[in-house]
């Protein structure tokens, strides 16, 4: 797949699910023996025109997401190349335990999507809403965890995961018309974190959505002439602790900036890595807090958790000053 | 059920009749090597002669389980893994010696199994509720390749408490699985007492039936009502239900429909009381 500028600006139009469902379509010219299960959702996850063309590569097991993911498994074991996907909170703790087993425990290999995970589901509340997924998963030994940051970089990051060994959860934010980060086709690989802004001692270090709005926030920035470098950290499990300490190893402060909870997520694996390694340097963390808030639009609930732009900034700001 | 269409010859039913005693001095073996762990003693007991005519019939001895032309096992009720063991063991996936370090430190024979093809074992089960989900992910896969063999799946009936048993069950037969065989275990008990106490299953052949399976009841421990219903193909593509009705701890009168054979140690003077039994 080609990823031209026309094609990134479609996908940031469409958006994430949409998205994944066209590099699905796409993939399986060359991947023929990937096979998709869904839990009824093939129009939510851009799915629809695979369903009806290639009726052999997808499975529509109803909505019974513990059995989907035993049946991935079944067939995981018979050597296919498999992608689970439903709406996130469905995808990993409604079938939870069957991902241990069946994934972690006994490391069948499959692919799973997580939709409109984060807040972007906000006014159906937080049985839809998801703040929690990255750290459930990421608790299972022998499966990774990705967030990617934009739309290009959902599309990167399933055609890596279906290139791995290892099991893989990715998990989709936001809606259509959403903001790109890579104008341009760039080197993703698990894992490894990316520099998007080169900048001064204070580091930043955010992921999915919140990547976007701390490029924002960083131009809002520069009026007061503070410039952070930020990182896009799209990779929870496994993550480089020789790259995060190389990346800050030379911050004053660190903000960890994720539309997840504050428990398990991006500021708990980076909180890890320092202690760990017994470097003691201030980390600010703009998460979610550990609770299910008032919920409304998304833009509602990013504005009262303080993770817009102009919010990002002006906290940056005031534990700089 | 009417066993005249099909009949072993006697040589082979002496074998496997001999094939049935050997996998209960395996279980025997095994239960006494648990020592003060205990194992699961009824609830494997209650499975021997369908793990007997499975492998019998269908598992080949010592056949390589990484290839894909192979009919498929799944004992999705992993804590009666100890009738499965005894049957690998005795067609020569492992030998004697590891048999005998079930559940000790380090060994592969763990309470419930741990996948290890290259010794038969085909999943890691026990979490129940999962064994039958897995085993329609790799009747599909057959039927996608072509590969024209089948995948057995072993039940308890406490295990048909777990939702994703019917979730699996209502998936099924959408799917034209015709290669797929389901068989439950039905020794109308569970873990702490009776189905009818503890979750009263109902009809299970109406149940099933009504998912639109093919099901045949027959008595669990009749060797040849389990060939002929593991033979007996039907004109739909329908996966086929086979509902065993079994007596847990069966084979010995100590633990004969006695529960507090679930899960229990066995001592010295079990295991001769029980070896004196078998062998007069």
């Amino acid at each position: 797949m080609i990823f031209d500028h026309k094609t990134i600006k479609k996908f940031s139009m469409i958006g994430s699910r949409a998205t994944f469902g066209l590099v699905v379509y796409d993939l399986i010219s060359e991947i023929d023996d990937l096979i998709v299960l869904t839990a009824d959702v093939s129009t939510s996850a851009g799915l629809d025109r695979f369903r009806k063309n290639y009726p052999n590569n997808y499975i529509d097991c109803g909505i019974a997401e513990q059995n989907m993911m035993n049946i991935a498994a079944g067939i995981a074991s018979e050597n296919f190349n498999v992608i689970t996907t439903t709406f996130a909170p469905f995808q990993t703790m409604r079938c939870l335990e069957q991902i241990k087993v069946n994934l972690g425990y006994m490391k069948n290999k499959v692919t799973m999507v997580g939709l409109a995970s984060g807040l972007v589901l906000g006014p159906l509340g937080f049985t839809h809403c998801c703040i929690e997924d990255l750290s459930v998963i990421k608790s299972i030994p022998n499966i990774n965890v990705i967030s990617p940051c934009d739309t290009l970089e959902t599309a990167k990051s399933v055609i890596a995961s279906l290139k791995t060994n290892n099991s893989t959860y990715i998990r989709l934010t936001g809606g259509s018309n959403s903001q790109i980060v890579y104008k341009e086709d760039y080197n993703f690989e698990i894992g490894k974190p990316n520099e998007i802004i080169q900048g001064d001692d204070i580091c930043i270090l955010a992921n999915g959505p919140m990547v976007a709005n701390c490029m924002n926030a960083a131009e809002l920035l520069k009026e007061k002439n503070i410039y952070p470098s930020l990182y896009n950290i799209h990779t929870l499990k496994p993550l480089d602790e020789n790259e995060i300490i190389n990346i800050i190893l030379n911050s004053k402060i660190i903000f960890t900036v994720e539309e997840h909870s504050i428990n398990g997520g991006l500021f708990s694996s980076i909180s890890e890595i320092l202690c760990k390694n017994g470097i003691f340097k201030k980390i600010i963390p703009l998460s979610i807090p550990h609770n299910y808030i008032t919920s409304g639009s998304y833009n509602y609930m990013i504005k009262k958790l303080k993770l817009d732009p102009q919010s990002i900034a002006e906290r940056i700001l005031n534990e700089t000053k | 059920m009417e066993v005249s269409e099909f009949q072993m010859s006697k040589h082979e039913s002496s074998n496997l009749e001999e094939f049935i005693e050997r996998i209960k001095i395996n279980i025997l073996e095994l239960a006494l090597s648990a020592k003060e762990n205990s194992s699961h003693f009824g609830g494997s007991l209650s499975t021997v002669e369908m793990i007997a005519c499975i492998f019998n019939n269908f598992i080949k001895k010592n056949e390589n389980n990484n290839t894909t032309d192979r009919h498929r096992f799944i004992l999705s009720k992993g804590h009666g893994c100890l009738a499965y063991y005894a049957a690998l063991c005795d067609l020569g996936y492992f030998n004697k010696k590891e048999l005998t370090t079930f559940e000790g430190d380090g060994s592969f024979l763990l309470g419930h199994p741990v996948i290890n093809r290259n010794k038969g074992i085909e999943f890691s089960t026990g979490s129940l509720g999962m064994g039958l989900g897995l085993g329609i992910g790799q009747a599909i896969s057959l039927k996608l390749k072509n590969i024209n063999k089948q995948v057995f799946v072993l039940i308890g009936d406490g295990e048909c408490n777990e939702g994703s048993i019917w979730e699996a069950a209502m998936l099924a037969p959408n799917y034209d699985l015709n290669n797929l065989t389901v068989l439950i275990d039905h020794n109308k008990f569970q873990q702490t007492g009776s189905n009818e106490q503890i979750m009263n299953l109902g009809n299970l052949k109406d149940k099933w039936t009504s998912f639109n399976w093919n099901v045949i009841e027959i008595d669990g421990h009749n060797i040849d009502e389990i060939n002929l219903s593991l033979k007996k193909s039907f004109p739909n593509q329908k996966p086929k239900l086979i509902l065993a009705n079994t007596t847990k701890g069966n084979g010995f009168s100590f633990s004969e429909n006695n529960n507090d054979w679930h899960h229990r140690v066995l001592t010295s003077k079990n295991y001769d009381d029980a070896m004196k039994e078998l062998l007069k």
